[in-house]
């Protein structure tokens, strides 16, 4: 869906024009005058650029943490460097292994259940009109706008031991009681479940806007062709869905190093027994900062997030642009 | 099968698929109106076995916590929603200007943010060692304040108000000021609205900074409260003391039926109004998620 061409917008030649002898100069004049003509854009952006500079560039610098033994009293620059003795307890504690096993596995099962689920929803919701739609629009959007710690109420409302209603349901069957909160299996299917019933309905939302935005042209046209509904939806509609399919999913594949806090914090209720199979990148990196006093570790795999998030992004980013330059993100 | 066939089987589908999404809801709201004796006795029930609104009475009747926290949750989204819409629409505007010289390198200033950022310990440190914003207001509002994917959806809708109307505001004398306040935000108030629900509802469900950043008491918002509810019952029942407390379940604070009570009302009044709003959520994927 490629953006309109602008009409020539009549600014601003784009480079300098002549290259030659006396060159700089007047390269800087050029660009002197050229800022000028844009001074006021450029002050109402400056407001902005500051404050990203502040709250998101300045915390960039801090990366540095992961190389230094870092103590409150010493201060960012001032701690000792002390090389990558931070990261040696990603070979030797299986912790490390764990956070980032679970952190990929999970978000990988988020995108692809959240994907699949999502676009059948849409398309199925396609077909239909009036109040009904409306409604189930509404309802499926509702957990959406429950914070992640309401959800953890639902949540225990479940699972707890003793009064908890799935236990209820599996003594109804003569079945054991589980103390789910102490296992560690279960929650390979609670997590993922809990995460396609909070935001099911918003990404089905997004595939459904993505569908009514597509021209109603093509169907009629595929309709004088004689096209049934289901040919429409399976040539027409997700071949034109797959550039808005395929930027969510590099999206979520550049995420992959960043779980969802709140989903594993809250649910699983913070509860040691169940880390195997809960803890993720953020909830230990957290700990790291909150609890366990260990701030060092914690900046070690939080440097491996933010970089490796960004190799992957990019490499997916690439990857489609190859596949197909317009659906590519950047 | 008939088309009509076709249908009913989807919506009987929609039908079970929103009746499981709106089951645990239920079930809360359930033991919130069930009396505590019998919560112990028979577990939770989606039909309580016996009424009772004594878990809203006690709720009710100390509501301090509660009044504070609704307090710090509407003072945050307030001044956070109007604060974020402001920079955003500023942000957004002059990337949006194709005309502007340094369009790409601003744009991808803003948007680098997305893919790449510095991670939750020197955030931490940021804002505690340098900026000093341990326990205060602003420590919940900054850090939302400027969300790229909403300057992203604002940018998307600027981007089709035609040149020609700042073209000719331009022409006749206006400075880009003058054309932002005066012509670029009224222009926009769809977008806003949506922009401004999405940042609101994001302000009220704010809890991952409360949590970092807040420990002391005068401003816990409601979310960080439940937290505290939760983690305090759940301590309970983990602890060596668990007999103890066992014994003493009635006489304490959270109870079974107190903690769902303390979640309805608190959040209770959002979902109410949030279906009221959803038309404009709608509107504002469609601008969002379409780049054309």
């Amino acid at each position: 869906m490629a953006e309109a061409k602008p009409a020539a917008p009549r600014a601003v030649p784009k480079a300098a024009p002549v290259r030659g002898r006396r060159s700089v100069s007047q390269w800087i004049r050029n660009e002197f005058r050229l800022f000028r003509k844009n001074k006021e854009l450029v002050i109402l952006s400056l407001p902005g650029i500051l404050f990203k500079f502040v709250i998101a560039y300045l915390p960039m610098v801090g990366l540095i943490l992961a190389f230094k033994n870092f103590r409150y009293d010493q201060g960012l620059f001032g701690s000792a460097w002390v090389g990558f003795r931070n990261f040696e307890f990603l070979f030797k504690a299986q912790d490390a292994f764990r956070i980032i096993r679970n952190t990929l596995l999970y978000n990988f099962t988020y995108i692809i259940t959240g994907t699949l689920v999502a676009l059948l929803f849409a398309l199925l919701l396609n077909e239909l009109t009036g109040k009904l739609m409306k409604i189930y629009q509404t309802t499926m959007f509702l957990p959406f706008f429950l914070s992640m710690v309401l959800v953890g109420y639902i949540g225990n409302a479940f699972l707890d031991f003793e009064n908890g209603y799935l236990n209820e349901v599996l003594g109804y069957f003569g079945l054991e009681p589980h103390n789910w909160y102490l296992e560690t299996k279960p929650w390979l299917f609670i997590l993922p479940l809990v995460a396609l019933w909070k935001g099911v309905g918003f990404s089905t939302l997004v595939y459904y806007a993505g569908i009514t935005g597509i021209s109603s042209d093509y169907y009629e046209a595929a309709k004088l062709d004689g096209a049934n509904r289901v040919q429409m939806m399976l040539r027409i509609t997700l071949p034109l869905l797959k550039p808005l399919i395929i930027i969510l999913f590099i999206l979520g594949l550049g995420n992959i190093f960043r779980g969802d806090f709140g989903l594993h914090y809250f649910i699983p209720n913070n509860v040691g027994p169940n880390f195997p199979t809960t803890d993720i990148i953020d909830t230990y990196v957290y700990r790291a900062l909150t609890k366990l006093g260990d701030v060092n570790s914690g900046a070690a795999v939080g440097f491996l997030q933010s970089v490796v998030g960004l190799v992957t992004v990019v490499t997916a980013n690439y990857i489609v642009r190859k596949v197909d330059r317009d659906s590519a993100l950047f | 099968m008939s088309s009509k066939n076709v249908q009913v089987l989807i919506n009987a589908f929609f039908v079970v698929v929103c009746f499981l999404i709106a089951v645990p809801f239920l079930l809360v709201i359930a033991i919130s109106v069930s009396s505590e004796e019998s919560l112990y006795e028979y577990g939770y029930q989606f039909i309580p076995k016996e009424w009772s609104l004594e878990a809203y009475r006690i709720v009710f009747e100390k509501p301090d916590p509660l009044i504070k926290g609704y307090g710090v949750t509407i003072l945050i989204t307030v001044v956070g929603t109007a604060v974020s819409l402001f920079m955003t629409a500023l942000m957004a505007y002059p990337i949006s200007r194709r005309d502007f010289r340094y369009n790409r390198p601003v744009t991808f200033y803003v948007f680098f943010t997305m893919l790449f950022n510095g991670g939750l310990i020197p955030f931490y440190i940021l804002m505690t060692q340098y900026l000093h914003l341990k326990n205060s207001l602003a420590a919940l509002i900054i850090p939302a304040v400027m969300n790229p994917f909403n300057i992203m959806i604002m940018k998307g809708f600027l981007d089709k108000i035609s040149m020609e109307i700042i073209e000719s505001a331009k022409i006749d004398g206006a400075r880009e000021f003058r054309i932002f306040f005066r012509i670029i935000l009224p222009l926009s108030t769809p977008v806003l609205a949506t922009l401004g629900l999405f940042i609101a509802f994001g302000y009220w469900n704010e809890w991952f900074n409360a949590l970092l950043f807040i420990d002391n008491d005068k401003y816990i918002p409601l979310q960080l409260l439940l937290v505290r509810i939760l983690s305090q019952a759940e301590f309970l029942a983990n602890s060596p003391m668990a007999e103890v407390s066992d014994k003493l379940r009635f006489a304490q604070f959270p109870t079974l039926t107190v903690r769902m009570a303390m979640a309805i009302v608190a959040s209770g009044p959002m979902l109410l109004v949030f279906p009221f709003f959803q038309k404009y959520f709608v509107k504002g994927i469609t601008v969002g998620s379409l780049k054309g």
